[in-house]
């Protein structure tokens, strides 16, 4: 196995959408909403669909647009439902993101004609050829280093969401573990819940122009999830999420570099791959994180049954 | 972009399904949408509909491994069959995962399904990019799964389709009993010695059954919407769990029947999506017009309960001052004497404005007879209706003090927010307890804001 200057830029990639993702993620998990990033991935396509028929380009920032408003959307009408309709909101998000899609696929069908909108490509993304799109160059220290589209995008995504978690931290926290509370402190919950979703939908959307919604769904989520079992603290919880998710970026792409030669077959998808390491990562923390694994668990309960025993 | 509509002997071709295809795919879908809206029905009520979603993303790698294991095997790596019962096995062990995940560790319910559903469709893209070099990977057509092929289904698919509809059908029934209880108090039947884990493994293997063959069928993502819209707009119109279901399956069997004709009749509208907006649209219609929790019901029920109490208010403030300016005396009924607006207005914390529309409302229904602006009077079935509600208020302020120990100056504002419930049944059974026919005095001393001055 070689590593080229390339396979180092899909890495930073990758963790950077991993970082940006952790963030609002890890709110997602504490407000039990994780499905949230899958319903907005999903429910984006006909804003994608619509940017590109109104202004009859590729350009990638109407397309941003137009997305990110339908992700908003989404749960808008998520909310909607469930608070009119008295519908369980997981069905109502259920209800909205096949709506949505549904809506995307026939306007893509519809305009097949003259719309090179594949389906396929906002699902599994190509992170490998990311690197390739040079947005400009820098030089640092006489290197010259050749930025590539994505990094560039996804490193604001990340700044943005930085800034907003950190401007925000106590309106976010207070409104992700209490509401209630939230709104006799003054701070508008339903604002901090859209806040959160726009991060959300910003964050899917510039990320699977990118990579693939795949990695964002996994990266959102999974990540927040392990930090979950390893810490009882939002900010550190933040900070681990986001390590874990980089870590997860890098560990994915040498997966997908090694695995393939060992098993004998010709390659393997990074995108995927790094997801997977998300899951590894998980399991591991599912088994033997120092509180709440199941190791620790299962020993404390042997621990206190033989401590009764005997007394 | 040209757009030919169809003449009417096309229309009739279809809806009489006289095209063996389309014969085949109208049935299907319509089959398929029976099935899943039944079994979606419980998933709905166990609030699981996600389930469906994290399933289907956690076929993938099955049936990218079984096609693996297939070709290696030197078999046919396309076999139907085969594809379908890898998928199977990893959707069943992602929603086995997703319920270890849950009841082991502080992880919950939808954080476990998002990781379920991402790792494994993230494994599914990885093993399906494993595959993708090898023979016959690209006629396998692997990647129909996510999309579905609705307008190229087979009579195998159709056998196929109508076995696990009838497995669920029996399934359902069978279970019926177990599934209600689970899906509405889980804690009960596990306390009466039901095997919960057991029976939620079961439900959710018939949805793993009906999503796998709705996969191919209609694709990874309308599958899902088959199994939640059908159930959560029948739930609009019945509070009733054996109508419920008979309406879902209905509603679903409608919708795959409405969207796979219209796709057939329409050049270019991908069947899935079509059954989904069909869906969409019968939910939609429910979610207004829904006869049991519609929203147009619930927002006039909720506006007549309004009215209600604001006139009961309004009557019973105009009863107490005339009882206030009639006599001190117990136990008798005061005359039906004209009151002061003024007075009226101090009685609650009501606006001019507010007590203005109040006292229109009630003068259309009768209940007012006079009401120059400053003073009114009721009429005669206004007071009677007034002398009823002050006694219904009163017979519950004494019940809370003599039976639920609450202090007399406390009454007046619970007995505030009971009274307009009370029902005749009710009423007769306070008259028992309290042991009173007549109209009680108040147990405590009636405040205007006036008063206090």
């Amino acid at each position: 196995m070689t590593w080229y200057a390339i396979d180092t830029w899909i890495v930073v990639i990758g963790a950077l959408c991993a970082m940006a993702a952790a963030l609002p993620g890890c709110f997602l998990v504490l407000r039990k909403m994780s499905m949230m990033g899958d319903a907005i991935s999903h429910a984006v396509l006909p804003g994608l669909a619509i940017a590109f028929l109104v202004t009859g380009s590729r350009a990638s920032f109407s397309m941003f647009i137009g997305a990110a408003i339908v992700g908003v959307l989404t749960a808008v009408f998520t909310q909607w439902i469930s608070n009119w309709g008295k519908v369980d909101s997981g069905a109502s998000m259920g209800i909205v993101f096949t709506t949505l899609f549904a809506v995307g696929l026939l306007l893509i069908v519809q305009a097949a004609d003259h719309v090179d909108l594949d389906p396929g490509c906002v699902l599994y993304g190509a992170i490998e050829l990311a690197p390739w799109d040079i947005a400009t160059t820098w030089t640092l220290g006489g290197v010259q280093l050749e930025i590539p589209r994505a990094a560039l995008v996804l490193g604001s995504v990340f700044l943005f969401n930085l800034l907003i978690v950190i401007f925000f931290f106590k309106e976010l926290k207070i409104a992700a573990f209490d509401p209630d509370l939230a709104t006799t402190q003054g701070i508008n919950a339903n604002l901090m819940h859209y806040l959160l979703m726009t991060q959300v939908a910003v964050t899917t959307v510039a990320s699977f122009e990118a990579v693939g919604s795949i990695i964002v769904i996994a990266m959102l989520i999974v990540p927040a999830a392990t930090a979950h079992l390893l810490t009882d603290r939002l900010g550190v919880m933040l900070i681990l999420a986001a390590g874990l998710g980089a870590m997860a970026a890098g560990a994915g792409h040498l997966m997908a570099l090694l695995l393939p030669g060992w098993l004998g077959f010709e390659s393997a998808t990074t995108s995927g791959m790094m997801a997977v390491a998300t899951g590894v990562f998980f399991l591991l923390a599912w088994m033997l994180a120092p509180r709440y694994g199941l190791l620790t668990k299962t020993l404390t309960t042997k621990r206190i049954r033989h401590s009764r025993e005997l007394s | 972009m040209a757009f030919e509509w169809p003449g009417l002997d096309a229309v009739w071709r279809v809806a009489t399904l006289q095209d063996y295809n389309t014969r085949l795919v109208v049935l299907s879908t319509f089959i398929l949408g029976l099935a899943s809206g039944l079994i979606g029905s419980f998933l709905l009520l166990r609030k699981r509909s996600l389930m469906g979603d994290a399933l289907s993303h956690a076929c993938l790698p099955g049936i990218g491994i079984a096609f693996i294991v297939m070709s290696l095997a030197g078999g046919e790596g396309k076999s139907l069959l085969g594809l379908l019962i890898g998928a199977s096995v990893t959707g069943v062990a992602g929603v086995g995962l997703v319920l270890a995940v849950r009841n082991t560790s502080r992880i919950k319910d939808d954080t476990a399904m998002g990781i379920v559903l991402s790792v494994f469709f993230g494994g599914g893209v990885v093993v399906l990019s494993l595959a993708q070099p090898m023979p016959g990977a690209q006629a396998a057509g692997l990647e129909s799964f996510i999309y579905g092929k609705t307008a190229s289904m087979i009579w195998n698919d159709f056998l196929l389709i109508s076995g696990v509809a009838a497995a669920v059908l029996v399934a359902s029934l069978l279970f019926m009993k177990e599934f209600t209880l689970l899906a509405f108090d889980d804690s009960y039947a596990q306390s009466q010695g039901w095997p919960i884990h057991a029976l939620d493994v079961l439900m959710l293997s018939l949805v793993a059954a009906v999503t796998v063959v709705g996969l191919q069928a209609v694709g990874l993502i309308l599958i899902i919407a088959f199994l939640i819209t059908p159930a959560a707009a029948a739930r609009f119109w019945t509070n009733n769990l054996r109508r419920m279901l008979v309406l879902a399956a209905v509603i679903g069997g409608v919708s795959g029947w409405l969207g796979a004709a219209v796709s057939a009749l329409l050049p270019r509208l991908p069947a899935g999506a079509v059954i989904v907006l069909v869906a969409a649209f019968i939910f939609t219609l429910s979610m207004f017009f829904g006869s049991a929790r519609g929203v147009l019901k619930r927002s006039l029920a909720q506006r007549n309960l309004k009215r209600k109490v604001g006139r009961q208010h309004l009557l019973r403030a105009v009863f107490e001052l005339q009882e206030a300016s009639f006599c001190n005396t117990v136990r008798e009924t005061p005359p039906n004497v004209s009151v002061a607006f003024d007075m009226l207005l101090n009685k609650r914390s009501w606006s001019p404005q507010q007590l203005r529309k109040l006292i229109r409302r009630a003068a259309r229904e009768d209940h007012i007879e006079v009401f120059d602006g400053k003073t009114l009077r009721l009429s005669e079935s206004g007071f009677g209706e007034a002398a009823r509600t002050t006694r219904n208020h009163r017979l519950w302020e004494l019940f809370l003090i003599t039976h639920a120990d609450i202090a007399a100056s406390h009454v007046d504002r619970d007995a505030d927010s009971v009274e307009h419930v009370l029902s005749a049944d009710m009423v007769r059974e306070l008259e028992e307890k309290l042991d009173t026919r007549h109209l009680p005095a108040s147990p405590h001393p009636i405040a205007t804001k006036g008063a206090k001055a």
